[in-house]
């Protein structure tokens, strides 16, 4: 297989990843590629598979300029950056990586609420420059009891849920449709979920549908002594009414891994205490991304061996 | 209110005074309600005065009978022996290291406590502190408001928490709501304690060193007394191996921190997450120095809600006392 030819859309630096690629298929690195049109050009006959991530898949500019591309495989589980319907047009497969990476994205989740409530990160600080022998770090907010509304009750979402119910957290959601074998309490629409629970969670794909999710209504919803987290996507959310909303104190909090144009996150939520930024970390452990790696590269093996697919989107 | 109205207060004032109760330094529960306090109970403030705590007592607190004690605020047999008519000392603490219990139970003082007010906060920032040294929350979130995301790149990776074996070092209530939390993210509990619960179906270890040798996280949730001082020692620490972690929210003194700073300078173990320390509020300059270690300023039971309920549950046994009602949140001091 070492002569077919993978494109990595994305500037991935998981060296696990890299290397087993690179031991099964000729690897190129698009984004160090200088002169990308004239390596499409010269290369483009080889390459039949892309590798792209949350910051870069396949869009129908590429999928176009690719006219041996047989599969996209993501490392991730998001689809946002690919165009699936130009894959399903041209009968390209695609993979991502679901389960592997739900529990850290969801105890991430929980992390950032238990940060941003209890102010972890600030009170970290407070000890590492001296302050604390100045005097006691104020009260903070308690998390157990806190009502938790989630926007999206796929695996992320019901993963985090049954994390917050350990901590007696009553749960609420919003999804397309109402989920008949759930118990929680269910939303018709986003707006009414913020104004029904003090801490919001983003944990739904994103999609035409759900960019912008996070409006203003919604924000002004959520209100002064609520807490938005987003865990999805950076589209998800209208950062520039989020930023506004948190330094005009019509937000009571936020934590954040996701942003809309990474590794970019807007200066004027670093001196806000109650605001805990995150480097896009969700799936970022150790042992996660290995398995991630082992099925993006278990997918490509399994399709140029005519076996069926891993995890197959498309 | 009218002549008449004042005039009954007043009278009213003076039929029923208001109790005295003693208080020998401001518990932090004073900082933020101390008027709410105040409107019941007329406080004699020991460390406001010149006069040395002996005379202090002798001489203004000899018919005192409640004490108001906080959880770093040693009542000690002393104390007790010189004040005659004490029935009843309350504290703001769940801890009771700080009180002579002994000397309690021989003069039949009734001692009032938090009970497990606190527990829920204290095991949020247990498995707050936790999540935060496997996933580097504070790490991360330094790294980005630093600006080194943009210019530096990838930020490094973290562990995985779900499928870990945690070890809870005393399954008391805090112990026992930190396991509760823990098992949601899929992690194996085990634990020690005095005594074997037998309500509950975690494997258990009568000794901490196999505790430690059987797991990859000890969560210390016990109290401070001379069993637990510097229980968690070279050995047990050693015993956790280079991918242990330990995190504290009971007394700093329950571990050996000098022995926990080497351990972690020289890579014995992989990090830690302390809420409290054996010198507060100093913290020894190696631990701020290292990266792989989140710190907490002794507050997990800070809350506002919580200290709210602290403030009715203080007020309501002070109330129960002197008016002859059995006590709201009692330490069982037959032991």
């Amino acid at each position: 297989m070492e002569s077919i030819g993978v494109l990595m859309t994305c500037p991935l630096h998981d060296p696990y990843l890299v290397e087993q690629l690179e031991k099964r298929f000729t690897l190129f690195k698009f984004h160090s590629i200088p002169d990308k049109a004239h390596f499409l050009n010269s290369n483009k006959a080889s390459i039949r598979a892309v590798v792209g991530s949350a910051s870069a898949g396949a869009d129908a500019k590429l999928i176009h300029q690719l006219p041996n591309l047989e599969i996209v495989s993501s490392f991730s589980v998001g689809l946002d950056k690919i165009d699936l319907a130009k894959c399903r047009e041209r009968g390209i497969r695609v993979t991502n990586t679901p389960d592997v990476l739900t529990d850290d994205v969801a105890d991430l989740a929980i992390g950032l609420m238990l940060a941003v409530l209890r102010r972890l990160c600030q009170s970290d600080r407070y000890v590492r420059s001296g302050q604390w022998k100045r005097g006691e770090y104020k009260l903070t907010t308690k998390f157990t009891g806190k009502s938790v509304g989630i926007i999206g009750l796929g695996r992320i979402g019901l993963a985090i849920a049954k994390r917050a119910e350990a901590f007696s957290c009553p749960i609420s959601y919003h999804t397309r449709a109402e989920k008949s074998d759930v118990k929680y309490k269910y939303y018709p629409s986003v707006v009414e979920l913020a104004a029904n629970c003090q801490i919001l969670v983003v944990a739904c794909a994103l999609t035409e549908e759900t960019r912008h999710i996070i409006n203003r209504e919604v924000i002004n919803a959520l209100g002064p002594k609520g807490v938005l987290i987003n865990i999805g996507r950076g589209p998800h959310v209208d950062e520039p009414e989020l930023v506004s909303a948190l330094v005009e104190g019509r937000l009571g909090g936020a934590g954040l891994d996701v942003f809309q144009d990474e590794p970019n996150v807007p200066e004027e939520l670093f001196g806000l205490e109650n605001v805990v930024l995150l480097p896009h970390v969700g799936s970022g452990t150790m042992e996660t991304r290995k398995e991630m790696a082992d099925l993006v590269v278990g997918n490509l093996e399994a399709h140029f061996l005519n076996k069926p697919l891993l995890t197959p989107v498309l | 209110m009218d002549c008449n109205g004042y005039r009954q207060e007043n009278h009213d004032q003076n039929l029923f005074p208001k109790p005295k109760v003693l208080v020998l330094e401001p518990p932090p529960v004073f900082k933020f309600h101390e008027d709410k306090l105040s409107q019941k109970f007329h406080f004699l403030k020991a460390w406001d005065s010149p006069l040395p705590l002996d005379q202090f007592l002798t001489t203004h607190a000899h018919s005192v009978q409640a004490i108001l004690s906080h959880g770093t605020c040693p009542v000690t047999t002393n104390t007790i022996r010189l004040l005659p008519s004490l029935g009843l000392i309350v504290t703001t603490s769940s801890g009771l290291n700080q009180i002579d219990l002994q000397e309690c139970r021989r003069r039949g003082v009734s001692v009032a406590y938090a009970g497990s007010l606190f527990s829920a906060d204290v095991a949020d920032i247990a498995v707050g502190l936790l999540i935060d040294a496997l996933r580097k929350i504070s790490a991360g979130n330094h790294y980005v408001t630093q600006g080194l995301w943009a210019n530096n790149g990838d930020f490094s990776l973290g562990s995985k928490l779900g499928g870990r074996k945690v070890g809870i070092v005393g399954l008391g209530s805090i112990g026992l709501e930190v396991g509760k939390r823990l098992e949601s993210f899929g992690c194996n509990i085990l634990y020690s304690s005095r005594n074997k619960k037998s309500s509950v179906s975690y494997p258990y270890y009568s000794n901490v060193c196999e505790l430690a040798a059987n797991c990859e996280v000890l969560i210390i949730c016990c109290e401070l007394n001379d069993q637990t001082r510097h229980m968690i020692n070279k050995e047990v620490l050693l015993a956790s191996g280079k991918k242990g972690l330990i995190i504290n929210v009971g007394r700093g003194a329950i571990i050996d921190e000098q022995e926990m700073v080497r351990c972690l300078i020289q890579g014995e173990i992989a990090g830690a997450g302390l809420d409290v320390f054996e010198n507060e509020p100093h913290v020894p300059s190696e631990l701020i120095a290292l990266d792989n270690v989140v710190l907490s300023p002794h507050r997990a039971v800070h809350t506002e809600e919580t200290l709210m309920a602290l403030v009715e549950l203080v007020m309501g046994n002070l109330e129960a006392f002197f008016s002859n009602k059995p006590l709201l949140s009692p330490v069982i001091l037959d032991e």
